[in-house]
């Protein structure tokens, strides 16, 4: 879309870009770009354009241009969000202002370092631990409906890493496990065919887990999918808390987490 | 602002340097979402402050002279008013907040969240106005 | 889908709906969506057999890249997602099962070839002023020539015109240079690799596209609107040469579907 059928309109469009090349031992600036303006285009049409026909060294990630992928994630206007849904027209004729996502260190221009997000799901351990295991010849794991509903919105989430950026939490302590991970842990752990709550316990609900959460709430905000992170991490604060005074109440048989499936 | 604490990504070769932010002081004044969220937490200082101030007047519920002489201090009739409105805007922001904290399924269904938050809303106005009934009725005693 | 009802979309198709309402700026609850073509999926790929093997031993290809022919002529939409986790499962044991048989590796050789690979990519592309080409305008031409040549509707005269119109641009690609000469993550450079790949499957779109008279599945020639299986139950394969590729045949393993009419609806 960025470089066929560019209308022959003559309104234009400027995008304040953050820039950080490392290569060069220059520190951080922002460039501006003038680029045209179309009414269906959106912040990272423009960022394409600019690749394309004005600024080759630009750099950023993006992929799917539909709000599936979650690689596009920036600052627009400090407001983290995807660039594939955010309308040129809900900014015109403003300037608009380009950033990486907050908090996260940056490699260049507008690309973010997440290695520490990506070994973080690795620590929560963000896939299927099956309750049983059983053979394949003996057929799927079967799930009710309703079974499904308890966890089916935190499926949505596409590790776009937008809820860290509207953290202040995680922007205080990088260390924090965060809204994705610890939604995605909870994903798992009400998934009634898994079995491995146990083993996220310990992370979830360590110092860096649940607990430094002070529900801000804008993790769910700014969620493109509608994950709602913060009430994720909620319902595992209640869950860890009904699980801790089980452990007085039965002593010996304490149960680490479980959540309700 | 700039170190080499740098990894190898999948991307290619290790970044020469990465460039890391610091959070910027006055973060919270940078949304409105965020100010609310610090006037919340602030607002607890002023519920604690409250609590305490009940404790005190529970500790003179023996000497009913004290007891009405700590009420009608000037002192506590002004952190009544100042504590009010910050309790009021602490429990309608955490009554609020009460249907991501309490999710009820009804099958494939969720209970809708203004039902969970109405329930607590009903709940904090019958307890305020059976202790207002109780204030009302039990005051003539006095 | 309007008489599907808004329940049953949230249900059944909810990312349609969030689609429709983000994008389109329209409800398809109670409004009609707007249909039409899109290039979607490459359908063909790297030749692998069921364990994802390809040809040159230790080659390992899943998913869009590759072709393990389970879609027949025209991919069903939703099966690349579990075409892929089947097949990159199966294409991760049999790269770990190749590499305990094979257990010993010529570092040095390697160290020479990634070198020499290096300074090609620098030669090529790192060569300021030498080059006239952008990637853009390739890649914008490669789009306009393949949609009007090798779209829905194929025909003799439209394919050889996209077949000389790759063949122009590869000579094209030959003088891109880069504005970017970075080594820290380097998004041209990746687009600039990647570019020359789209131009090499373009060649083996067209010309197999070109040679196979006929219409089956996706390929669709009004010059020849019949299947025929007498010459073409074929899977067509590529090969690079010095010219244009050489296209030969391998056989087709019917399973459980056998060809049939290309029909929709009650027909």
């Amino acid at each position: 879309m960025a470089t066929t059928d560019t209308q022959s309109s003559t309104k234009t469009m400027k995008l304040e870009v953050f820039r950080f090349l490392p290569d060069e031992g220059e520190p951080p600036s922002f460039q501006v770009y003038e680029v045209p303006y179309r009414d269906d285009w959106v912040v990272l049409d423009a960022l394409n354009y600019i690749k394309d026909e004005i600024d080759g060294t630009l750099s950023y990630r993006w992929s799917c241009r539909m709000g599936v992928c979650g690689s596009c994630g920036m600052m627009v206007n400090g407001e983290p969000k995807l660039t594939c849904s955010a309308f040129l027209r809900d900014y015109y004729p403003q300037q608009i202002k380009v950033e990486p996502l907050s908090y996260f260190p940056v490699i260049r221009d507008l690309i973010i370092n997440m290695d520490h997000f990506i070994d973080k799901m690795g620590e929560v351990k963000t896939w299927l631990i099956p309750a049983e295991d059983k053979p394949i010849e003996d057929g799927e794991y079967l799930q009710t409906p309703a079974q499904l509903a308890k966890y089916k919105q935190f499926t949505m989430c596409i590790n776009c890493m937008l809820c860290y950026s509207a953290c202040p939490v995680f922007g205080q302590n990088p260390d924090f496990i965060g809204p994705a991970a610890i939604a995605l842990g909870q994903r798992y752990n009400l998934d009634s065919r898994d079995g491995g709550a146990d083993e996220r316990a310990d992370v979830l609900f360590s110092d860096e887990g649940i607990w430094e959460c002070t529900f801000v709430g804008e993790c769910s905000e700014v969620c493109p999918k509608n994950v709602d992170p913060a009430g994720a991490i909620q319902m595992a604060k209640v869950t860890a808390t009904n699980d801790w005074f089980k452990s007085f109440l039965m002593p010996g048989g304490r149960k680490k987490s479980g959540g309700n499936k | 602002m700039d170190n080499d604490s740098s990894t190898p990504t999948a991307a290619g070769p290790v970044p020469a340097k990465q460039h890391i932010r610091k959070m910027p002081v006055n973060w919270w004044l940078k949304k409105p979402a965020y100010l609310r969220y610090m006037v919340r937490e602030i607002t607890c200082l002023f519920v604690g402050g409250y609590a305490m101030f009940l404790l005190m007047l529970a500790a003179r519920l023996d000497k009913p002279e004290a007891f009405e002489t700590l009420l009608a201090s000037p002192l506590a009739i002004g952190l009544q008013w100042v504590a009010l409105p910050f309790a009021i805007y602490h429990s309608v922001t955490w009554f609020n907040l009460t249907p991501k904290v309490l999710v009820i399924w009804r099958g494939e269904d969720k209970l809708p969240g203004f039902l969970i938050a109405g329930a607590h809303y009903a709940g904090w106005l019958a307890v305020s106005a059976g202790l207002v009934y109780f204030a009302m009725s039990g005051g003539t005693d006095g | 889908m309007r008489h599907i009802g808004e329940k049953k979309i949230n249900k059944k198709l909810p990312f349609v709906r969030e689609l429709c309402q983000n994008y389109v700026g329209i409800d398809p609850v109670d409004e009609m969506i707007p249909v039409r073509p899109v290039i979607h999926y490459m359908m063909g790929g790297i030749d692998t057999d069921i364990e994802a093997a390809t040809s040159l031993p230790g080659l390992f290809a899943a998913g869009e890249c590759a072709c393990v022919s389970i879609n027949g002529a025209n991919r069903l939409g939703s099966n690349s997602l579990t075409e892929l986790l089947v097949f990159g499962a199966r294409a991760a044991h049999s790269a770990v099962r190749f590499a305990e048989q094979n257990p010993t590796v010529d570092e040095e050789a390697i160290t020479a070839q990634a070198a020499q690979e290096q300074e090609r990519i620098r030669e090529q592309f790192f060569r300021p002023g030498k080059g006239t080409e952008t990637i853009a305008s390739i890649r914008t031409d490669l789009n306009r020539a393949l949609e009007a040549g090798a779209g829905i509707y194929r025909s003799e005269e439209s394919l050889k015109v996209a077949c000389d119109q790759v063949r122009e641009l590869k000579e094209r690609y030959k003088s891109v240079e880069l504005a970017d000469h970075s080594l820290t993550f380097n998004t041209e450079l990746i687009a600039v690799l990647e570019l020359g790949s789209l131009l090499d499957v373009a060649e083996a779109v067209t010309h197999s596209a070109l040679q196979r008279r006929e219409s089956r599945g996706s390929h669709q020639r009004s010059d020849f609107p019949e299947r025929d299986d007498e010459q073409f139950l074929k899977h067509s394969l590529a090969y690079q040469t010095d010219g244009d590729p050489r296209i030969e045949y391998s056989d087709v393993t019917i399973t459980r579907w056998p060809p049939g009419d290309r029909v929709y609806g009650n027909n």
